[in-house]
């Protein structure tokens, strides 16, 4: 994996039934793997966003893929990234015993620590959550793992923004509604 | 008082409406329980549309290409769920990499079964999504004029491709006001991208100054019906070129500066040039890897320019120097203007010792060889190609026989070959050729299939019986899976693993299906049995007993360099 570099793939969909499928199996086709999946209604109303990160030792291979998933008649756009791009962010949850935590300076000093939220407290466990780059969030694991104990964690798919000013959809579907105006 | 009553069916006959609408006037279909419905509409528009029964839903989606691929319009395809559908799977990834376009409707359980294995039930957008170019579930019965209208403009617009139309039982019961609107439009597809004048420009400039420019010709050229354009664009260069499998008879074979085929069975001189070339003029065609060879050794000294109407195809396999996206009826025209003529004269003379060698060491003794041995297929290829005066639609199945057909069967018009490009499917041969004749009824048919090939869809025997389809099978019989055979006698120290056949009485067989049939094993006999073929009324298998070791040269062994090539007896270019 060290030689490789990840890769943040952004598609934006019709809202159509099957179009996840269409989509990994051109990832299929190459034999990627797909690291981390978040889906969600865009900005714009009836399309969806796919941010998908892989990691791959060609670029060329993310040419030809995003082209590939791009010419998918329910696709409108896609295209990828590599993370000095964007502005990426993955999020965590964490579930630990509360005695534990009282026992390892109290939830204040958690929250001041590591700079999490709390989302809630019972007298069995507590759990917070952590946004972060994936390293941040895997470091906080692994140091509340050994030191306190994590009794169940999950952790988002990557969400992405891109650091160019415009969201790149909204120009190409202004341009392709004049184009159904000369039609 | 009562407003005008819009008109109120049920859904098998808003989608005979739809197809009607479409311009549908020939379907190939097979029945069944849930496609039932539909069959019942078609009953009452026989005279719209011509429905041709087939012996397995695979010959009908092979048929549906057929008629495409000489016509250009939309080939259709009607089945049943589960199995029905699944027997269409080779047919639709067939389309799929050729580029036909089909809408294949299949028909699909009750919608609220869907899901819980009911009989005959499969998930066919589950299966066919990777192989179509659209793939759409109609469980609502308004839905059907809008899918119908979509399906056809997806199938036939930009890259052409197949498109699957699944439709639950429910959708074709149920009663729905009907109107009808053609798509022209979906935002999330653009078929013909923008033209870049400045690519446009790029390009012209760099033609104008190639010393050994030479053009590959792919099916785009067809699918975009640019022939007159592209012939216009390399007559003003005076550009040399030739034609992928798919691309042969866009130019006449016959045209100064064509030189044949490219790729593994191609001529010598294009393959060779490839390699000498200053500027690679790739038009509508993809860099198959059967055209290329290793790209690390393909055409490294030319700067490369790739005309293509899809961008996913730019940069796939070989990199290039100028892209020109867009439709090859528009942007050549745009690249015509800015040529400047010349003549290459000495470049075009370069290719003459390749086609001598060519001539000496294969085609003379395929096409021509001395009295006395077994009958070589490239000869009855040849003779059958002079016989039509070069004018007939050439179907192939897949095999040595289909790159026989290929290579010696000559071209006066567009759409004049059909065989199965990217896939390579055995069985396509029979079925094709009785849709190219349900596409073409005006020309005629010639189908060439091998004793393997046949055997995959002999079944549709019984459809040209049936309907009296006046098509010309020649059998080119070799007991042996001959193309295998042929790579295990070069690659696999002539191991003959599972290639021999033990072939039944195919004559007896077309007989039983009141099929006339006559077999050639005499060289001498071969002229009359063609012309007797070509005369008569009516389907003909003409099966001629050929050299049952017959070896296709020359040879780019898979892999090898493009101008790596065997010639026979053990011989390189």
């Amino acid at each position: 994996m060290e030689d490789k570099t990840l890769y943040t793939i952004t598609v934006f969909s019709e809202n159509a039934v099957g179009v996840l499928n269409q989509i990994t199996t051109i990832f299929t086709r190459r034999q990627l793997n797909i690291e981390t999946l978040s889906v969600s209604p865009s900005a714009i109303k009836g399309i969806h966003k796919f941010t998908i990160t892989t990691f791959s030792d060609s670029e060329e291979t993310m040419k030809k893929l995003v082209r590939q998933i791009d010419k998918r008649v329910d696709i409108l756009k896609a295209y990828y990234n590599v993370d000095y791009e964007l502005v990426h962010q993955e999020l965590a949850l964490y579930k630990l015993s509360t005695d534990k935590v009282m026992e390892h300076g109290g939830i204040e000093y958690l929250v001041r620590k590591y700079n999490i939220r709390i989302l809630e407290v019972t007298k069995d466990c507590v759990v917070f959550l952590k946004a972060g780059h994936y390293i941040e969030t895997q470091s906080l694991f692994d140091e509340l793992a050994e030191k306190i104990g994590v009794l169940q964690f999950v952790r988002s798919g990557r969400i992405a923004i891109t650091k160019s000013p415009v969201e790149r959809l909204s120009d190409m579907l202004a341009k392709r509604e004049s184009q159904k105006l000369e039609i | 008082m009562e407003t005008k009553t819009k008109d109120v069916i049920n859904g098998s006959e808003a989608l005979i409406r739809s197809l009607i609408a479409e311009g549908v006037g020939t379907i190939f279909g097979y029945p069944g329980g849930a496609i039932m419905p539909v069959f019942d509409a078609l009953y009452n528009h026989k005279e719209m549309i011509k429905h041709v029964l087939v012996r397995h839903e695979q010959g009908a989606v092979h048929a549906a290409q057929g008629y495409a691929r000489v016509s250009g319009r939309v080939g259709v395809a009607l089945v049943t769920s589960g199995p029905g559908t699944t027997n269409t799977i080779t047919g639709i990834t067939d389309a799929m990499m050729d580029s036909t376009p089909l809408v294949v409707i299949s028909g699909q359980v009750f919608s609220s079964l869907l899901g819980t294995d009911a009989f005959q039930e499969a998930d066919v957008i589950g299966v066919t999504q990777p192989v179509t170019k659209w793939a759409y579930q109609i469980r609502r019965v308004e839905e059907i004029p809008w899918a119908v209208s979509r399906a056809f403009y997806i199938a036939s617009s930009g890259r052409p491709g197949p498109v699957v139309l699944d439709i639950a039982k429910d959708a074709q019961l149920n009663q729905c006001e009907f109107s009808y609107s053609k798509v022209d439009f979906l935002r999330s597809y653009q078929p013909v991208p923008e033209i870049d004048e400045q690519k446009i420009e790029q390009a012209a400039e760099l033609i104008n100054s190639a010393k050994k420019p030479l053009a590959l010709i792919g099916q785009g050229v067809i699918l975009g019906n640019a022939e007159k354009e592209l012939i216009a664009f390399l007559e003003k260069g005076n550009i040399p070129f030739a034609s992928t499998i798919l691309g042969l008879s866009a130019v006449p074979s016959e045209h100064p500066l064509n030189f044949g085929m490219l790729g593994m069975h191609g001529n010598i001189s294009p393959n060779m040039k490839t390699n000498e070339c200053d500027v690679l003029i790739a038009i509508g065609m993809r860099f198959d890897d059967r055209v290329t060879g290793d790209l690390k050794t393909y055409a490294r000294q030319a700067k490369v320019i790739h005309f293509d109407i899809d961008l996913a195809e730019m940069d796939k396999n070989v990199k290039t120097t100028v892209k020109v996206l867009g439709d090859a009826k528009q942007t050549l025209p745009l690249i015509t203007k800015l040529l400047e003529k010349k003549s290459h004269e000495d470049w075009i003379s370069s290719f003459k010792p390749y086609i001598e060698k060519e001539f000496d060491y294969v085609i003379k003794n395929e096409l021509f060889p001395e009295n006395g041995g077994e009958i070589k297929m490239g000869e009855v290829v040849n003779k059958v190609s002079q016989a039509t005066n070069n004018e007939a639609v050439c179907v192939t199945d897949v095999g040595q026989h289909q790159m026989m057909a290929t290579r010696y069967f000559k071209h006066t018009r567009s759409r004049s070959m059909i065989t199965s490009g990217g896939l390579g499917t055995m069985g396509f041969g029979l079925p094709a050729g009785i849709g190219a004749r349900y596409g073409a009824p005006e020309r005629t048919v010639c189908i060439f299939v091998g004793d393997g090939g046949l055997q995959m869809t002999i079944q549709e025997f019984g459809t040209i019986m049936e309907h009296n389809i006046d098509i010309k099978i020649i059998l080119l019989n070799n007991n042996y899976l001959g193309m295998v055979r042929q790579w295990q006698e070069l690659f696999f120290d002539e191991r003959y693993s599972e290639t021999h056949l033990k072939n039944p009485d195919f004559i007896k067989i077309a007989d039983a299906y009141n099929i006339k049939g006559r077999k050639v094993t005499k060289r001498e006999e071969l002229d009359e049995a063609i012309a007797e073929m070509l005369s008569h009324k009516g389907a003909y298998l003409l099966e001629v007993k050929v050299e049952t070791k017959g070896m296709v040269y020359p040879m780019v062994p898979a892999g090898g360099s493009v101008t790596d090539i065997l010639i026979g007896n053990g011989k390189t270019i």
